[in-house]
């Protein structure tokens, strides 16, 4: 079943992704297709299985607090479509 | 000299029959006059490579070389590359030049590998026929009209039609196995963890790892010998010894308990695919292997799993392009809410938006037990299916894909049937699992490909059992006409 214009767009709207007018429609039919194949899940009993995060069940290892990496601003900042002044440049966003 | 494997080079270099220097030429005039057809390079650095292929050479002579020292290979474009543009195969990053190397990228450095460019490869890694790249499809070795499988389909395609005799790939759901069957070559996704996933542009973090992709599993043994290792930068890295991958090539095989999944000769397999699967593993049995039938009762499962974990954790990972930092940008945003709207919607492709809204969709509010939680169960039914079966036997075999190379655009127009290619791949990714695939016969004149899934850690027992086969058939040795046509040049 196809995903409605609205979910469509409220996706969007979460994602950061503009979606066309003429192409919501075909976008919530392909959705409605994988989330038919992903409603699958619903068919199996899993009550007391724990979720898997992590395939060998390790844990996050601990490092000491202490600073690793050089300070590479400028090398970073040079890929920024717009920066000046070691700030990263966007539309104003306060009136 | 383009015919040769890494292993032949490896001598070759040392016995002087020729230079790093000559050998990373022909290969690099090969691909310049090659390639337009294929499509499978991104970037070539014609001369990067002929600088580390001298300073190779000056090793060799020095006697003081690392074993791949000299050795041409290239790398899947989602691999970070100090100076050099990495795309992902994506519009987003089309202008993206790393500050950094990825490790794995050090790590054969260190070894002393040549890198001849930048493989073609799905969006973000996100696709099974390499249709779904920026830079247009890679077509098939074997046969121009077929798609060479994905992900890593630049990669496969590459080293199918010798223009390089090994590269570096990624896994998440199939994508260095599915086109190394769909090429004929031989490619391995290692244990999770077992290779640093920093500077391995991300798509599904708990799934992703990177691997070789080589036309011999003894190849593949050297690449992966150098690629794996502990990296403090990536948190899920393994701090466990590597082994020499090819020291136990050659161990005998007398006994080795192959467990065959039922699940994976039912519906939807390939008649003549299935055949050359059975094929092989009576030549297994030959050499002395003993077949046990096993059950994986969860293997339906895998897709809709996959297909929950995986867009879910794009979706966070994908958020981070944002048209502020790097990456593509739209013309004269009208405000900040605009920049991230546009920036992302012209800069993503189709499969790519998909996938980051399925993969909102299960995280929302309101559906994430529904989705996330489930599927992260049904991920440990589907390991313990896999634990259960490796307390009987040492591997499992089956098939890699479940049909040959299809046409381009046959399913361009259906993403679930697409998805449903990686069937028989996408089980050992939500596992963690080990797991490769090598040429074991043809149909209707392309390559079909046997998979090996191998317990955690086990990649040398995996390697040695592909190893055996390949010494004992020639299946790995076959030209793509591709190859063969473009043979003199």
């Amino acid at each position: 079943m196809a995903v409605d214009k609205q979910t469509v767009e409220q996706l969007a709207e979460l994602a950061r992704i503009a979606i066309s007018e003429e192409t919501v429609d075909e976008v919530g039919k392909r959705l409605g297709n994988v989330l038919q194949l992903v409603d699958q899940l619903q068919s199996v009993h899993t009550e007391g299985v724990a979720p898997m995060a992590h395939p060998l069940d390790e844990v996050q290892v601990l490092r000491p607090d202490a600073v690793t990496e050089p300070d590479q601003r400028e090398a970073f900042q040079e890929l920024a479509p717009q920066a000046e002044q070691g700030l990263y440049l966007v539309p104003k966003v306060i009136d | 000299m383009h015919q040769l494997t890494i292993a032949e080079i490896i001598r070759g270099l040392r016995e002087r029959e020729f230079s790093s220097v000559e050998i990373t030429r022909q290969l690099l005039t090969r691909i310049e006059q090659l390639d337009g057809d294929l499509n499978s390079f991104i970037t070539t650095t014609p001369e990067q490579a002929l600088q580390q292929a001298g300073a190779a050479d000056q090793r060799l002579a020095a006697g003081d070389a690392p074993l791949l020292c000299g050795v041409p290979i290239a790398h899947k474009d989602i691999f970070c590359t100090h100076g050099v543009r990495t795309s992902c195969g994506s519009k987003m990053l089309d202008n993206f030049v790393p500050p950094y190397d990825a490790h794995v990228v050090e790590q054969l450095q260190a070894a002393g590998a040549v890198s001849l460019g930048k493989t073609n490869m799905d969006e973000f890694a996100m696709g099974s026929s390499n249709e779904t790249s920026f830079y247009g499809p890679v077509k098939n070795p074997w046969n121009p009209e077929h798609v060479p499988g994905g992900s890593s389909g630049g990669s496969a395609a590459a080293v199918a039609a010798q223009l390089v005799p090994g590269a570096t790939a990624t896994d998440t759901g199939g994508s260095i196995r599915q086109p190394a069957a769909l090429t004929g070559t031989t490619g391995l996704k290692p244990t999770y963890g077992r290779v640093s996933r920093w500077g391995m542009i991300a798509f599904a973090s708990s799934l992703d790892q990177g691997g070789p992709i080589a036309r011999t599993a003894e190849d593949v043994a050297h690449l992966l010998t150098a690629m794996a290792g502990h990296d403090r930068r990536d948190s899920t890295s393994l701090d466990r010894p590597v082994p020499d991958f090819a020291a136990s090539l050659n161990d005998d095989i007398r006994g080795l308990r192959i467990g065959v999944p039922k699940e994976y000769f039912s519906e939807g397999l390939n008649a003549e695919a299935a055949a050359r699967v059975q094929d092989a593993l009576k030549e297994y049995e030959r050499l002395g292997a003993q077949l046990v039938e096993i059950s994986l009762p969860h293997t339906h499962l895998a897709v809709p799993a996959y297909y929950v974990i995986a867009p879910a954790e794009a979706s966070a990972n994908l958020s981070r392009f944002d048209g502020v930092r790097y990456g593509y940008r739209c013309e004269n945003p009208a405000d900040l809410r605009d920049l991230y709207m546009r920036s992302r919607g012209e800069g993503f492709g189709e499969e790519v938006k998909r996938r980051i809204l399925v993969g909102a969709y299960a995280l929302s509010a309101g559906y994430y037990d529904a989705y996330y939680n489930k599927a992260q169960q049904v991920r440990r039914l589907i390991k313990q299916d896999f634990v259960q079966a490796f307390e009987q036997v040492d591997v499992v075999m089956g098939p890699t894909a479940p049909n040959p190379a299809f046409r381009l655009n046959e399913k361009t127009d259906d993403p679930v049937a697409m998805y449903l290619e990686d069937i028989y791949t996408i089980s050992a990714n939500l596992a963690g699992l080990p797991a490769m695939s090598l040429p074991c016969g043809q149909a209707g004149g392309l390559p079909v490909g046997l998979q090996i899934i191998g317990n955690y850690l086990d990649e040398g027992r995996m390697l040695n059992a592909a190893h055996q086969f390949q010494q004992a058939t020639d299946w790995h040795r076959a030209t793509a006409p591709f190859a063969q046509a473009a043979g003199e040049q």
